[in-house]
């Protein structure tokens, strides 16, 4: 029997379980469909957000969409689940949830506090009745700060992570573009480099490049080698300069096993890198990166809509008291995304979600060359998600990855959000970027002599 | 005639550190934002890529340029019947559909040796471009070496494994899949190549050995194909592929005679 009916004029549309009607709710996606867990046509996904709108918030504590004892990811969402910062809204249901967060009366701390008590499927199961405004509005309502060498996420705040990559990582040709998005004013998330090569012995000669950039010249920033949370513990071992620990993580066990971790391995790597204590203003040290459709491509999505499993992975991230977390939204590809719509919708549900449920996002704004989608498809995700607080974007030279084979978001993009929306970088970087004669006062960039001492630098020449 | 080429670029030696790097930097700037050779620059890049993506394999043409060379052909079919179908449904482009199966269960020269399928897969651009070159010179190498070339499959709209299940009904010791790599913004023309030791469909990627980026300024066919030859030889020596099998030291192959 159907656990929830709409009857509809000439239709009586059924539901079978919870997971069901969610994926059933969800906007269009093709990797849903891929899944063959997607509404069948446009009626009845109206129809399954109208039951969705009704179920009450309690329910999803009560009935778990994978069991309790077949997933450490449900377990950690149970278990550290808090009834008192749940209680205002615990008579709730979806709906009534939607209109609560969209009230006057929910301002940042109020939010700030609800955190705790929010569950991951609650707040995918919100997003799903959400239009995008509201997507936007409640995102830009909350708000998460956090630090190591430079605050990152305060009010008026924008960040960039400068992602120098390499198809061969060679040291010079990163270095080189570590100056130019330096002399572009970005970096002041991260500098993060995508290995091409996950070997111990290449993770350990970016991480001291990265640290020698970033002491030479006083950078208050933090430096991220993104390999394997295996590889970096073993770096780590061999004392070398780890700043931040990345991992890709995911929302249920079996995909998290196919990446190679698990909770306690996460653990693991947390201590150790706050152990080394190589932070100055903070010790935010986890840097997670996620993305729909990883849970499907892994097999291992147990029959749950591919934005649940996502809002899933950013319970796994909380638990680490990450830096930074980003979606890497539009790179897995059309079977998942398919266009310009489906990545702008999925890139502002997962930032809304992340933020609801406390975390410090970031979005990598970003497509791949068989998506539907182009650079203006780009630049409307970003000054969505500009106006929705966004933590931090990507920053590739002229957005084109050549490592990675994706076009992402560029040093440019930033000069462009930061002028039509006031926005500036995190504040020890803004004073570093001023005393390098890099920005003036207003945030403005200067021209660039050729005596300025990052093009100086002997690493690079 | 005033044009943003006037705007100031970057200083020299910024813009020196590009001989470091592909990557798109000093670029320069409008304000804050790109100036307009540089905005138009990506747009061309993206455009080839998308052209690339979107381009109609032609099976006809490319069995007329292999003929050409004395290679036989055979046309077949996938699953997926229309470029957006191929892009939002990759497990159809991993099989054949019902009336190639029959098609080549009704061959006469199974068991074969080795198969050689091209498709055009996410860059008809690079199957085009490199396809039959590639071919060529890997049916030359392989002749050479005393084997037996089933003739080229060509497949539209197939993806890396779609080579188990016509090697599997052929019987064939190996096969090798040449299609289009996605294109990036700087090489819309990419061709990758994957063979298998033991195709049949239970072959995953860990069973297979890859050769990328073959086009003019990467890898070139004639350089790829010797590489590939070389993969076949050491994997029929080994009775595998895939991680079992290396590519680093493989054994040169026999010197070319003189004619």
């Amino acid at each position: 029997m159907s656990r929830w009916t709409c009857p509809l004029e000439g239709r009586r549309h059924q539901f079978d379980s919870l997971a069901d009607l969610m994926a059933k709710a969800t906007p269009l996606r093709s990797g849903d469909q891929l899944a063959g867990l997607a509404a069948g046509d446009a009626e009845e996904r109206v129809a399954a957000q109208l039951c969705l709108a009704d179920v009450p918030l309690e329910l999803f504590i009560e009935e778990p969409l994978i069991p309790y004892e077949q997933d450490e990811v449900t377990r950690l969402i149970a278990d550290r689940h808090d009834r008192d910062a749940f209680a205002p809204v615990a008579h709730l249901s979806v709906g009534g949830f939607r209109d609560w967060l969209l009230a006057f009366s929910a301002q940042e701390e109020v939010l700030t506090g609800l955190a705790p008590g929010l569950t991951p499927e609650m707040v995918s199961a919100v997003s799903k009745i959400m239009s995008n405004q509201d997507l936007i509005l409640v995102a830009q309502k909350c708000r998460r700060e956090t630090a190591f060498r430079n605050t990152l996420g305060t009010a008026g705040c924008l960040a960039v992570r400068l992602q120098p990559n390499h198809p061969t990582d060679d040291p010079r040709a990163i270095a080189a573009s570590i100056v130019d998005g330096l002399l572009y004013g970005c970096g002041d998330a991260c500098i993060g480099i995508n290995p091409a090569t996950d070997s111990v012995d290449s993770t350990i000669e970016l991480l001291k490049l990265l640290d020698d950039v970033i002491r030479h010249y006083a950078i208050p920033t933090q430096s991220c080698v993104l390999s394997h949370v295996t590889t970096t513990l073993e770096a780590m071992e061999r004392e070398a300069p780890v700043d931040l620990v990345f991992q890709s993580v995911a929302g249920t066990e079996a995909a998290n096993s196919a990446f190679g971790i698990s909770l306690s391995l996460l653990r693991e790597a947390q201590a150790a890198a706050q152990s080394l204590s190589r932070g100055t203003v903070g010790n935010n040290v986890m840097y997670f990166e996620t993305g729909q459709g990883s849970a499907l491509s892994a097999d291992a999505h147990h029959g749950i809509d591919q934005q649940t499993c996502e809002a899933r992975a950013y319970a796994v991230a909380r638990e680490f008291d990450p830096l930074l977390v980003n979606t890497v939204v539009g790179f897995i590809g059309p079977e998942y995304l398919y266009d310009g719509k489906q990545i702008i919708r999925a890139g502002l549900e997962d930032h809304f979600c992340g933020k609801l449920l406390g975390l410090p996002m970031g979005v990598d704004v970003c497509y791949t060359n068989h998506a539907e989608a182009d650079q203006d498809d780009m630049d409307n995700l970003l000054t969505l998600l500009g106006v929705a607080g966004c933590n931090y974007f990507m920053g590739v030279p002229g957005a084109d990855d050549i490592m990675l084979g994706y076009q992402s978001t560029s040093f440019h993009d930033s000069h462009y959000l930061r002028q039509v929306l006031g926005l500036k970088p995190a504040p020890e970087f803004a004073a570093w970027l001023e005393g390098m004669n890099i920005t003036d006062t207003n945030g403005r960039l200067c021209e660039i002599g050729e005596n300025h001492p990052l093009l100086e630098a002997k690493s690079v020449s | 005639m005033t044009s943003s080429k006037h705007l100031p670029v970057a200083a020299p030696n910024w813009t020196d550190l590009r001989h470091l790097t592909d990557a798109r930097i000093a670029l320069g700037r409008a304000g804050g934002s790109l100036r307009t050779p540089t905005l138009l620059d990506f747009r061309l890049a993206h455009a080839r890529a998308r052209d690339a993506v979107h381009a109609e394999f032609d099976a006809a043409n490319l069995a007329a340029v292999l003929r050409e060379a004395n290679l036989e052909t055979l046309a077949l079919a996938s699953r997926a019947r229309s470029r957006a179908q191929f892009l939002l449904r990759p497990d159809l482009g991993r099989r054949l559909e019902a009336g190639a199966v029959e098609r080549l269960n009704s061959r006469t020269d199974r068991p074969a040796d080795i198969v050689i399928l091209l498709s055009d897969g996410l860059s008809a651009t690079a199957a085009h471009a490199h396809g039959p070159d590639t071919a060529i010179c890997l049916h030359r190498h392989l002749t050479r070496l005393g084997r037996t070339v089933f003739p080229v499959v060509l497949v539209p709209f197939g993806r890396v494994k779609l080579q188990d299940e016509v090697g599997e009904i052929l019987q064939a010791k190996q096969t090798v899949m040449l299609l289009g790599e996605r294109p990036g913004l700087g090489a819309p023309d990419s061709l990758g190549a994957y063979l298998t030791y033991g195709p049949e469909q239970r072959r995953n990627d860990a069973d297979r050995n890859c050769v990328s980026n073959i086009r003019a300024s990467g890898l070139p066919p004639e350089a790829a194909a010797e590489k590939l030859a070389q993969l076949l030889t050491e994997s029929l020596r080994l009775k595998t592929s895939g991680v079992q099998l290396k590519d680093t030291q493989l054994p040169p192959l026999p010197p070319v005679p003189r004619d």
